[in-house]
């Protein structure tokens, strides 16, 4: 049973957005680490690179594979999770506590078009 | 998927230990019981048992079979000891690599040969096509074998201790026949792991036996991840990936079982070529300074210019035991020097990677 936590905006590609004020938390879900497996690598981008709702801005690599890490919100990295470069097992303990990157949100609407807690988890069928 | 998956005989028991199974060379395999990287670490400093029975056998007997063997297989099996197992390669005319294998030798003129899941029926076709002229009978007898892998450093107990198997002394690439209940099995120390430990043929009743004693005994379970982590790391190849009908064993550096002092065998002339004159591209080791992944597919370009594709990845990880991104890639010869800077095309970015040698992890047999 993955861990879902309310009050968060889930996409349909499993990551999570952790909104305070104008900024949003990104990282993956705990269904996706539990998914993807070990996590040796997160591809990350750099502080003010410009991140779309949708598109891809980085990847997260387990011993199996490279996974797309798509945003699920428009705005400017304002800050990476540096933690990540030297454990990027983190992931995998606790993907919440864990986000990936912090954007600066250019349009609060998009969260919309995103899953709530409930639907998420209807989303990944548990 | 247009074709029916097979199963081995062990499927149901994979599926009841919750592995994540996917379709491997035409069977459904599985790729993990736990995760790759516990899995690897078992192999490497306990033990772990793998179901390979999804490799193929084809047993060859009659009065040319060791003449025949030695036509088609690059590796010298001429007047070997029984018991003795020889690694070499079928090649094409051209010098491609039909396919890798294992020969045991069970008697006079009686061979059992190994071959790659993925390849069994193109491997059957292409023996019985080479066998015109020879007084051989080629049977292949893949339906009545399973087959474990018990590898590392207490395999050697497991196999004694657990399985009741005597067969502690056997000798690096040696088997025995050991009767187990009125059954023959073979027991090989052999593997794929770069460990100490052995391989296992027998009917499938038994092999699911010996399955449930390990699995009760405590033997993690192995999936086909690791066991593609563990061979990689310590540079062994694997057919479709460092060998191919395109990729001679000397472009992947394995000449060592490629005896061209013998009268002849099939794609000889091609091979001797090739060594003589130089191959136009070599498997390399790559090692990254980050820890991005180079993965097989991805291309590798020169140093000075992303546009300069001078290679492939064939292999590539995060190596478990090394820590490290490696990856085995096929370069242009003019960059198969040890020391090389290359890069590695990984995603949008190029990263800085350099030729190390293809063995990153070392072996740990015992001979």
């Amino acid at each position: 049973m993955s861990k879902i936590i309310d009050g968060l905006f889930y996409s349909e590609s499993h990551e999570y957005v952790k909104i305070e004020g104008e900024f949003g938390y990104v990282g993956i879900t705990d269904y996706a680490q539990h998914e993807l497996g070990n996590v040796v690598y997160v591809d990350m981008p750099e502080v003010d690179d410009e991140v779309e709702a949708g598109q891809e801005f980085g990847a997260v690599e387990s011993v199996k594979a490279a996974s797309d890490l798509n945003s699920p919100v428009s705005g400017t990295v304002v800050e990476v999770n540096e933690a990540l470069d030297d454990e990027p097992g983190l992931v995998n303990k606790d993907p919440y506590a864990n986000w990936i990157i912090k954007v600066q949100l250019s349009d609060a609407s998009e969260l919309d078009s995103l899953m709530n807690a409930e639907a998420y988890k209807n989303f990944i069928g548990e | 998927m247009s074709e029916q998956l097979k199963l081995t005989c062990l499927h149901d028991k994979h599926v009841a230990l919750g592995a994540l199974m996917s379709p491997f060379g035409g069977f459904d395999m599985p790729i993990q019981y736990a995760d790759i990287v516990t899995e690897h670490n078992a192999v490497r400093n306990h033990c772990g048992v793998f179901d390979v029975s999804h490799m193929g056998e084809v047993r060859v007997t009659g009065a040319d079979a060791e003449r025949f063997v030695n036509h088609i297989f690059t590796n010298d099996i001429a007047d070997a000891p029984e018991g003795k197992i020889f690694y070499g390669m079928m090649l094409y005319p051209n010098g491609g690599t039909v396919d890798d294998l294992l020969v045991y030798k069970m008697g006079h003129n009686d061979f059992f040969l190994v071959i790659n899941a993925a390849n069994i029926q193109k491997d059957v076709d292409w023996i019985n096509g080479q066998a015109t002229g020879y007084n051989v009978v080629i049977d292949h007898q893949s339906d009545r074998y399973g087959q474990l892998a018990l590898q590392g450093p207490e395999a050697e107990a497991r196999l004694v201790d657990t399985l009741g198997l005597q067969c502690a002394d056997l000798a690096f690439y040696t088997f025995s026949i050991v009767n187990v209940n009125g059954e023959d099995v073979i027991v090989s120390r052999t593997g794929y792991t770069g460990e100490d430990g052995f391989e296992i043929y027998a009917g499938h009743d038994t092999i699911r036996a010996m399955w449930d004693s390990l699995i009760a005994a405590g033997v993690q379970p192995c999936g086909l991840g690791c066991r593609d982590t563990l061979r990689f790391e310590v540079g062994l190849p694997l057919y479709g990936d460092e060998l191919s009908q395109d990729i001679s064993p000397i472009m992947a550096g394995l000449g060592l079982f490629v005896k061209l002092d013998k009268e002849e065998f099939i794609g000889k002339e091609a091979v001797a070529r090739q060594k003589a004159e130089g191959v136009a591209r070599k498997l390399v080791g790559l090692e990254l300074a980050d820890k991005a992944i180079p993965r097989h597919g991805y291309e590798v370009v020169a140093a000075d210019d992303d546009n300069h594709v001078v290679g492939i990845v064939t292999t590539g990880y995060h190596g478990i035991s090394v820590d490290k991104s490696i990856a085995m890639a096929l370069v242009d010869s003019q960059y198969a020097a040890l020391d090389t800077p290359l890069r590695v095309h990984i995603r949008k970015k190029f990263f800085p990677a350099t030729v190390v040698k293809k063995k990153f992890f070392k072996k740990s047999y015992k001979k």
